[in-house]
Parts: C-alpha cells; structure tokens; sequence
C-alpha cells in the first residue's frame, strides 16, 4: 500500500505541470498592457479640492505626524480670511512606502491616495513632489465633501452659518 | 591519394565542427526551453523579451556572463578554482565523441560514419566519463574555499557513489544481449525491438540512475539553491559559471543520447529520417529532465544513497541474473 502511494504521490505532480504546461499564462505583459488598479488602489499621493474648488488642505500637520516615514513636510500659511493653507506642501516619493496612514489622519479629505502608480524615475531627487505636483483640480473620492461647511467657525462664514447648524443660543431668554 | 586524403580530412573537419556546433547550440537553447517550459508549468511565459519569442535570450545570458567579473575568493586553490569549471565543460563534450547518432553516411563513395569516434568500448568510455565529470564539480568545490561550496562537493561524491554502481548494473543487461560494448552495435541490436521493451527493470534503474547523475531534481543535492546557496559553484561568477552551466546541459542532452542508444532504439524508427528520429527521442528525454524539474522535491542525500545501495543495486542485481538465465536458455 505504501508503495502505491509512494507511486501515485510521484505521478499527480508530474501530471499537474503538465496540465498546466498548456494553460494559457495569466501574465499581464506590463508596459504594453496595462491593469486598471481598483479605484481604492494606494498609489501617489494627491491633494484634492471641495466642491468649491478651493484647497482643501488647512495645514493642521496630522498627516506629516502620522507618516511612518517622515516624508510629508508642509509650511502652514493663512489666508486675509483667516482660512488656513499650506505655504509649501511636499512629499518624497522616494521615502513614501504608499502605506495610507496620511490619508486616514486628514480631517479635510485633502490628501487621498490615487491609482497612478507609475511614478518610477532615475534620479530620487526627481521623486520629491512640491505641491503644484500633488494638486489637482477635482474632489478626489469624495466629490461633495467640504470641511469649511461643517468646522471652519468663524472663518468662511458668521458662527453657526455652515450646513446644519443653527446661531449661537441667547442663554439669557431662559431667564425668568 | 593527396586528393583523397584531403576530402576525407576536410569531410571529417566538416563533421566534428558541425557536431560541435550543433551540441553547444542545443545546450544553450534547451536553456531557453527550460525556461520557457518551466514557466509554462507555473502559468508564466518565460523569457520572451529577446527577440520573438525569447528566441535570442542565449546569446543575451552569454553577453551578460562573458561582461561580468571573473571572481576569485581570497583564500581559494588558485590553479585549480581556474580549470574546474572547463574540465566540467569538457569532459561533457568528449563524452559526446561516442553517441552515435545516425547510421553510417555515404558522400562521395565513401563510407562517413555518424559519430565522432566508434570506440569497441563505448559503454565503458561513457561511464568513466560520467565519473570523471564529477572531478570538475569536486575540484571546483573544494578550491572554492568556501564551506557551502565544499558542503556542495562532498555531497556530490556521496551521489556519485550511490548511483554509479547502479547505473552499470543496468547497463550491463543492455551490452549482454547487444553482445558488444560498442554504442554502434548497441542501436544496431535494436533494430527490431528497442531495449526498453525488453528490458523495462533496467530501464527504470537507467531513469533514476541520469537524474542523479545529471545533479537536477530530484537529486540536485550538490548545488541545493535553498540550503547551500549554490553549492559547488556558489563562488563561481562570469563565464566560469558559465562553463559549469553549459556542462550541466551538455550533460543533459548526452544522457538524452545516451538513454535513447541503449534503451529508446537509437535511431531507429518509421517513416522520419534517422537523424530526426534520434533528435526527437533525446530532446524528449531532455524535456521529462526539465518537466521533473518543474514537479518533484529534492530529496536528502541519505534518501538517494538508500535507493542507490539498497533498492537500485539489487535490483539491478537481480535484472543482471534474470538477463543472462533468459539468454542461456534462449541459446539453447
Ligand atoms: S502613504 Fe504613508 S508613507 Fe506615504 S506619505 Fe502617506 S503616511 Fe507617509
Ligand atoms: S493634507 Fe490633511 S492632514 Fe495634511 S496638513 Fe493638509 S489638512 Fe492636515
């Protein structure tokens, strides 16, 4: 008994590899064919705008806090509105391993991933991406969302004015 | 007679550069066809960027070893480290001297035979130059001065004895109803029935016998990729690698020839020509070598010297006495 199927464990792989030698391969032949990676895909980095088409980024620094690799480095700057943005935006390519993390700390939506990923150079100083690079002019993945709506007091609007919300109570009408 | 003497030099010239030739060719491309086979099993294409259908990668990997370093380690055998890995290249190569591959060819009324040397002791010069090719392995190893290269060595030793034995125990039924140790005379005997008919025992000894003497899976102990980096050649770079790699497939499709003379009927065959005949039978030997490769394990040394000493050698033992009772009775 052992020996058949000593006999038999020898023969199923043999006859597998044959099988498969006539398979058609399930190689994509990269640079002329090209996958479409799913929509949720991590590649570049890109920073988005709000419906209004304005930057979404307040430069709060959750993101370049949140890199594991420390290479997210921004200046905060403020506009004559008191709405907060980034003077200089920056990421190196060539330190980013494409983990998402910036993504996840953003309160604004602003920085998201994308699917293009190829982004491969020679030179890793051509890697470093300012922020005319990283910007782009639509809404990323979430086309509606706008922060300034929901937060923002007091800068883009008089306290209360955002969506959902109503004006500051006058705590005095409770009194008898 | 100067007239004549020179045709036959220059008939003879013609024949060992073509023979030369068309080996060294087949080595490089069963390399590409390895490859491309391999991948296939694992549902990939192979190589297949060099020209259509990969079909000038050879001469890519023969660029790229012949542009690399020639490295030596520090505390390498000098002398030896150098000519080990020709004396692998070689030794492939001169056994090829004795594969007799078509029947004798008639150019110019003369009788040009199909082999390179008919040696009356074939056999004998293809198992001591089966032997002899483990030296460049060996030496190689050793030299290296290196602990994974001379691991890779000493297992090679430990395979050549385990199998050695059994191989000419399961040749030695071949030469005894062929009734000549000449390779010739061997395809000659097959002419109505070839050898694995009769002979299916040794044929099978003769099977597991080339796959450990070829150093490929199951029994690729000696250069192990993933236990002793690279075994004997794990020092070796450039077209030194290069000579051990083109020996091992040199090597692969001699013992195609070789199983094809003794046991497949040489070139005997319907219909097709001779040559094509042989061509077909050891490059299909060579493609089980390469479609084993893409299925089975490495074994353990220990597991390969338990089959060799104690299941092929009796066997084959035991193949040899039935043969001969079988001939004396027929004899009468
Ligand atoms: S994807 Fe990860 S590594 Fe890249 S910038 Fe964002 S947090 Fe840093
Ligand atoms: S991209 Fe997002 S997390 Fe980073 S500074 Fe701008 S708002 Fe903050």
């Amino acid at each position: 008994m052992g020996l058949w199927r000593d006999i038999s464990g020898t023969w199923k792989p043999m006859w597998i590899t044959l099988r498969y030698l006539f398979r058609k391969p399930v190689t994509i032949e990269y640079p002329e064919q090209k996958r479409t990676p799913p929509p949720r895909y991590r590649a570049q980095l890109i920073l988005t705008r709000d419906p209004e088409g304005k930057e979404r980024c307040v430069a709060c620094y959750l993101c370049s806090a949140a890199c594991p690799v420390d290479c997210i480095s921004l200046q905060a700057a403020e506009d004559a509105d008191g709405r907060r943005y980034a003077a200089w935006f920056r990421v190196n390519f060539a330190r980013c391993i494409f983990c998402g993390l910036c993504t996840e700390a953003c309160p604004t939506l602003a920085i998201q991933t994308s699917i293009h990923y190829e982004i491969c150079k020679r030179d890793p100083l051509s890697l470093v991406f300012e922020k005319e690079d990283l910007l782009v002019d639509h809404g990323g993945k979430d086309k509606f969302y706008n922060f300034y709506q929901h937060a923002g007091i007091g800068v883009c609007k008089p306290r209360g004015g955002g969506d959902g919300e109503y004006g500051p109570v006058d705590v005095k009408d409770l009194l008898p | 007679m100067m007239l004549e003497l020179l045709i036959s030099g220059l008939l003879i010239l013609i024949k060992l550069v073509l023979i030369f030739g068309v080996v060294l060719g087949l080595a490089a491309y069963l390399v590409l066809a390895e490859r491309k086979i391999l991948g296939r099993m694992q549902m990939r294409p192979g190589p297949n960027r060099t020209g259509p259908f990969g079909l000038i990668q050879p001469l890519a990997d023969l660029i790229k070893l012949l542009s690399k370093e020639d490295f030596m380690p520090a505390d390498a055998d000098k002398l030896v480290y150098l000519f080990a890995p020709g004396l692998t290249a070689l030794v492939a190569l001169l056994t090829f001297a004795v594969v007799p591959f078509s029947p004798p060819l008639h150019i110019f009324g003369r009788e040009l035979p199909m082999v390179v040397c008919d040696l009356n002791v074939g056999v004998l010069y293809f198992l001591a130059f089966s032997s002899l090719a483990v030296y460049g392995v060996v030496l190689g190893g050793w030299a290296s001065g290196s602990k994974y290269a001379l691991i890779g060595s000493i297992r090679a030793l430990s395979q050549l004895v385990s199998y050695e034995l059994a191989m000419g125990l399961a040749i030695a039924p071949v030469i005894m109803a062929a009734r000549s140790f000449s390779l010739t005379d061997i395809v000659m005997a097959q002419s109505q029935l070839p050898f694995i008919l009769t002979q299916p025992l040794g044929f099978l000894i003769f099977v597991v016998c080339i796959f450990a003497e070829s150093k490929r899976t199951p029994f690729d102990m000696p250069e192990a990729e993933n236990e002793i980096v690279a075994g004997f050649h794990t020092e070796y770079s450039g077209m030194r690698f290069g000579l051990f790699f083109v020996g091992e497939y040199i090597n692969l499709v001699i013992l195609g020839s070789m199983t094809t003379v003794f046991f497949l009927g040489g070139w005997h065959g319907p219909l097709l020509p001779p040559i094509v005949w042989f061509a077909g039978k050891a490059l299909f030997v060579a493609f089980v070598f390469i479609w084993v490769r893409g299925s089975q394990p490495r074994l353990r040394y220990d597991q390969l010297m338990n089959i060799g000493w104690k299941v092929l050698l009796p066997l084959g033992l035991l193949n040899l006495l039935v043969t001969g009772a079988a001939l004396l009775w027929m004899n009468g």
